[in-house]
């Protein structure tokens, strides 16, 4: 499918979204954090998008906001589309796990939280993955401070 | 003593043990706490970040240029893939044309690395099993192809050979014709592998009809490389998604679809013959002109999103850059292969036995560096 097609089939299941496909190879959605979950199970249940691969879960800081970036394929159509969702709550940002979408998306949202705090509603083991648990702080959040100076600048 | 108390102490019960992080079958420093009643796995919980190394933090500080160097410490077996996958991003980017005399190298030196990768796999592999000798015999093999890329590339494990518009410098007049006896050489030494270990019962039947996994699972976990095809789902990313010579090319994408063991083993042993067939076609024919295009010592992406994947020897590496437009990525991400084939050894593992759990981890072959990054 086209990107235009699926703009256009996409937008009719929620309106608001929005879409653009500047500065990317891919079409990407921006959807709110309430329609996340809702917006995936169709992406991936729908017979004409079936996007079943989800093959990379991003976590940005985009400084005032932080967020998730979803890249989707088909294995039947070969399309592919990236979904990104925001939050301005930096205390508590959250947003709702796609692991029972998608099996794999259980150990990239382990990742994410890991690194920049975010907490996925419905995780079945949301904990850190690769740093300790008494670990303070969320080392690729751009607001983090290397007080052992573990990078160095 | 009466016959409940006896039935008490004796009662099953599950308990935990540690595999790893330093338990020679995982490979480096993977720890997996086991659930286990009896000798039969009930879970497998992979504890990782032994060997993390916050790479893409250090991405975020670094050049374009210093970045290809820290992706030969990710997954050191695809050390040379690792590196173009960058360089492709990078170039994609700056929307660089690329010699066709870099694309052909580039392609040869990549199935080079995943033969090597999989000689080593099948050494250590058979060794997890309990066939030593498998070791020597994939060591004997690999050890032509280091030394191939020392004197073309200057090293053995760590190449660094592509950098953002090309290779760091010409191929070494041997390079065609040691290649050459190379293949010549392994053509001769792959039937011995089968030969040895292939049609060994007692292999067999540690393979057979262990580790399952279906194709709906498979797209599912997001598994890639050969754990995918092994389970009958066509995921080679040198076919749907062509990048340097692969389209020029004529190659079979080895698809099995019985999901066990014994079928990721075949894939890999299959492929080895599909990527002396991808160097044989290119080898006799590869382009005169520049090694490289001239780029800007500092190199600034212009400001976007681009997406890079590659096939390595495990599967799909994919490359997320943001950039700002400034010289270093605003956020960089590596989806490594090995982190998301990990993620479905619980599934494989459960009610089986440990001795399965290590046949279905070595078939996963696993790199701990390219998981924990």
């Amino acid at each position: 499918m086209t990107n235009e097609t699926l703009q256009n089939l996409i937008s009719s299941w929620i309106p608001e979204l929005e879409f653009t496909e500047a500065d990317s190879q891919y079409l990407n959605i921006t959807v709110k954090p309430d329609q996340l979950h809702q917006l995936m199970l169709q992406l991936k249940n729908n017979s004409e998008t079936s996007f079943d691969y989800l093959f990379c879960v991003t976590g940005i800081d985009y400084e005032k906001e932080l967020g998730v970036i979803y890249h989707l394929e088909s294995t039947t159509f070969r399309h592919s589309i990236v979904i990104k969702v925001k939050t301005e709550d930096r205390e508590n940002p959250t947003f709702d796990s796609v692991w029972n979408i998608w099996r794999t998306a259980e150990f990239h949202e382990r990742e994410v939280f890991d690194f920049f705090g975010i907490i996925f509603n419905n995780h079945p083991n949301l904990k850190r993955l690769f740093l300790t648990e008494d670990w303070d702080g969320f080392p690729l959040r751009k607001d983090y401070v290397d007080e052992i100076n573990m990078v160095i600048k | 003593m009466d016959t409940t108390t006896i039935k008490s102490n004796f009662k099953s019960e599950e308990y935990f043990i540690n595999m790893g992080p330093q338990h020679p079958a995982t490979h480096g420093v993977l720890r997996l706490l086991l659930t286990i009643d009896g000798e039969i796995i009930k879970k497998v919980e992979p504890d990782l970040g032994y060997i993390h190394r916050s790479i893409e933090k250090m991405c975020e500080r670094d050049s374009y240029q210093q970045i290809v160097h820290l992706t030969d410490r990710m997954d050191y077996l695809s050390s040379h893939i690792n590196n173009e996958a960058v360089c492709l991003t990078v170039e994609n980017a700056l929307q660089l044309e690329i010699p066709e005399r870099v694309k052909v190298i580039r392609t040869i030196l990549g199935e080079l690395t995943r033969l090597a990768s999989h000689q080593l796999w099948w050494g250590v592999m058979g060794m997890d099993v309990g066939a030593l000798t498998t070791y020597f015999y994939g060591f004997r093999d690999r050890e032509l192809i280091n030394d191939i890329f020392e004197e073309t590339c200057g090293a053995r494990l760590t190449m660094n050979y592509n950098i953002p518009g090309g290779l760091m410098f010409d191929i070494h007049p041997n390079f065609v014709q040691r290649t050459k006896d190379f293949i010549t050489h392994f053509k001769t030494k792959l039937p011995e592998y089968d030969r040895l270990l292939t049609g060994n019962v007692i292999f067999q039947k540690r393979m057979k009809g262990v580790g399952i996994l279906s194709k709906e699972d498979a797209i599912s976990f997001g598994a890639s490389g050969p754990v995918g095809r092994g389970s009958g789902y066509s995921c080679d990313v040198r076919k749907h998604h062509p990048y340097s010579a692969y389209n020029q090319v004529t190659f079979n994408e080895v698809l099995k679809t019985e999901g066990d063991s014994l079928a990721r083993y075949q894939v890999r042993i299959e492929e080895m013959w599909e990527s002396m067939a991808i160097i044989e076609q290119l080898i006799d024919n590869i382009p005169e002109g520049e090694y490289k295009v001239a780029t800007n010592a500092v190199i600034k992406l212009p400001k976007g999103e681009f997406y890079q994947k590659v096939e390595t020897a495990r599967g799909e590496l994919g490359v997320y850059i943001n950039s700002t437009g400034t010289k270093n990525p605003y956020r960089l991400k590596f989806r490594s292969p090995g982190f998301s084939n990990l993620s479905l050894l619980n599934h494989i593992a459960v009610g089986g036995k440990i001795g399965d759990l290590v046949a279905s981890m070595a078939t996963l072959d696993l790199v701990i560096p390219d998981i924990d990054r």
